[in-house]
């Protein structure tokens, strides 16, 4: 008789694909094998597999059928770009034209998504003419969407069709009153809705369309905006519910709100969130859902690696002067992402490497391992760090005064997890820039608020003397080293230096 | 009888494939009503369809210059309430 095998130790990922393990993989570590292996060279929904793998957006989709009161059609603003004013609105052959030669130029490219700058199903038929074109001419790029949701459902069977396995819904509630508050109207079987029926319809829309497309195995992210005062603690609420209904990564995003921009939050002085406030939502959610928390919130004609917006290469005038040839390009691609997959690969592999037998216990209650930890008398006992880190391709490689970013990671007795990001200005740019250097330090040191320590390949004199007396510690002595065993390196040192008393938790690291 | 598009519009292409009249047509600087051929949907739909898609406040005229979407349609808070609903969302 045969009895099915109880694996207990799963081939290629060494033992922890399961649980949450503690590394910054711990994101894909909360998915399936099977789901990982589809989302593995997509940098939006992999954040390893962002410092490997670019994508683009193409701006096809100029049309919207809702109004959000974080979005102008105005101006072109930092959530979306407006066709006719810096971007280019392009027609389906313009947009396969410039996917293959990015493509043909980026061999990282895996990915090319319609995110707007309306919504991409109130699009039907430019959409869909992108997706045959790019389907038929270069099969190895995966095609994702992102919606809306309210025209979803009439589409689900039209993107089954097409080589689109990944959808991306942005869902802000499940909660019509909640609704009311974020979309003034709709536009529905051509009429206008207003208020809480139109936010109910939409809610709806969402949903089912939510259910039809995992009942058709196409994985969905649910993005969801931020919004203090109106969704807020309802996020846990949508976050629980779209878990239960199958999407595998929930991220949510600060709202931006600048009254520049022109939006009606904007405008009216509703505030964004701050890293903190958004940290806890994650946090929040994460016990019932994968959380993504790398998104860079890129334009709708972003190109490139995540954070590098590489669109100004490749504007249609540019693209028109390429040679390109498309049979190597796609030989290239193929050459990159083996040797980058078997790259990701070794990186999990030495990340979830049992060190010592603890580590094993820990695999199996994932969510309980810190009372375990804190509990077993050999285990170091140490409260959470956050820790900013200058980096560049998972290493500290980056000069504290060149970032433009800083990537945020909790070190603790569960190893280094990537927690989030922060926005920076170079602050040392040149000299004649240098005369704003003061405000710009001043700035980035604000926006590392909440971290004790921040990890770069170097730092000037200056700029440490600054960030000492606002109370974080600056480090450059890890320079080159992978990003998690440097945190991880300086964690240790804290916990020796008898600095991380677990008292100080709630007061430090809150 | 016709609607008309002015200057305000952004170029968001929402209206031009709602018209049952095919009236909507792309020019520069920005789309344009067929006057001959539209309209205003009476007979077609309840509601104008370029004007309930429309998300800019001004852009579309009848043909007494009257503006369609005026001020507060957009956010549907009229001018009146906008001083109360922003210290509410200021409190937020």
């Amino acid at each position: 008789m045969d009895l099915p095998v109880i694996e207990n130790t799963p081939a290629q990922s060494g033992g922890c694909s399961a649980g949450s393990c503690g590394s910054s993989t711990s994101q894909m570590d909360g998915l399936a094998d099977e789901i990982r292996a589809r989302v593995q060279d997509h940098p939006c929904y992999s954040e390893e597999a962002h410092h490997y793998f670019a994508r683009m957006h193409v701006a096809v989709a100029p049309a919207c059928n809702i109004q959000c009161h974080y979005c102008n059609r105005k101006y072109d603003c930092a959530n979306e770009s407006r066709p006719g004013v810096v971007s280019e609105l392009l027609t389906p052959a313009q947009a396969v034209k410039k996917t293959l030669a990015v493509a043909a130029t980026i061999p990282q490219m895996t990915v090319l998504g319609i995110a707007g700058p309306g919504d991409p199903l109130a699009n039907p038929e430019r959409t869909f003419e992108t997706f045959r074109e790019l389907a038929a001419k270069a099969p190895d790029i995966k095609l994702c969407v992102s919606t809306n949701g309210l025209s979803l459902p009439d589409h689900v069977e039209e993107l089954s069709k097409h080589n689109i396995d990944h959808v991306t819904i942005t869902i802000n509630c499940v909660d019509p009153d909640v609704g009311a508050k974020i979309y003034p109207w709709i536009f529905w079987q051509n009429r206008r809705i207003h208020g809480r029926e139109a936010a109910a319809i939409l809610i709806e829309r969402q949903q089912q369309g939510l259910e039809m497309l995992v009942a058709r195995g196409i994985l969905v992210k649910v993005n969801s905006v931020l919004i203090p005062g109106v969704n807020d603690e309802h996020l846990k609420e949508v976050s629980k519910i779209v878990k239960a209904k199958g999407a595998f990564l929930h991220n949510v995003m600060p709202l931006i709100a600048e009254a520049e921009h022109g939006t009606f939050y904007g405008v009216m002085g509703q505030r964004s969130p701050n890293p903190e406030e958004l940290k806890n939502l994650q946090d929040a959610c994460e016990g019932d859902m994968n959380m993504m928390r790398h998104c860079r919130q890129c334009r709708a004609d972003a190109v490139g690696l995540l954070g590098e917006d590489r669109g100004d290469e490749f504007t249609m005038d540019k693209i028109d002067a390429m040679e390109i040839d498309y049979e190597a390009a796609m030989q290239v691609r193929a050459e990159f992402r083996a040797q980058a997959t078997a790259e990701l690969e070794a990186k999990r592999a030495r990340a979830h490497a049992p060190k010592q037998p603890q580590a094993q216990v820990v695999q199996f209650m994932p969510r309980v391992s810190r009372t375990v930890a804190e509990a077993a008398p050999t285990t170091p006992v140490g409260r959470p760090v956050l820790m900013a880190v200058a980096a560049k391709g998972g290493l500290v490689a980056v000069h504290f005064g060149h970032a433009k970013e800083f990537l945020v990671y909790e070190a603790s007795t569960e190893g280094a997890k990537f927690v989030g990001h922060r926005k920076a200005d170079a602050y040392c740019a040149g000299d004649d820039t240098c005369g704003d250097a003061e405000s710009i330090l001043d700035r980035t040191i604000k926006a590392l608020a909440g971290c004790e320590v921040v990890l770069c390949s170097k730092i000037g004199y200056e700029p440490w003397g600054n960030l000492e007396a606002a109370g974080i510690q600056p480090n450059g002595e890890h320079a080159m080293e992978p990003i998690e065993d440097a945190v991880m390196a300086v964690w240790n040192e804290m916990l020796a230096a008898g600095k991380l008393a677990t008292a100080a938790m709630a007061t430090r690291c809150a | 009888m016709a609607l008309e598009i002015i200057e305000s519009c952004v170029n968001c292409w929402a209206c031009a494939p709602l018209c049952p009249n095919q009236a909507i047509y792309e020019a520069a600087p920005h789309f344009l009503i067929d006057a001959d051929k539209c309209t205003e949907c009476v007979g077609d739909f309840a509601d104008a369809q370029c004007v309930a898609i429309c998300p800019i406040e001004g852009a579309i005229l009848d043909e007494l210059g009257v503006e369609l979407n005026p001020p507060g349609s957009l956010t549907g808070i009229p001018p009146e309430r906008m001083a109360a609903a922003m210290a509410e969302i200021r409190a937020r």
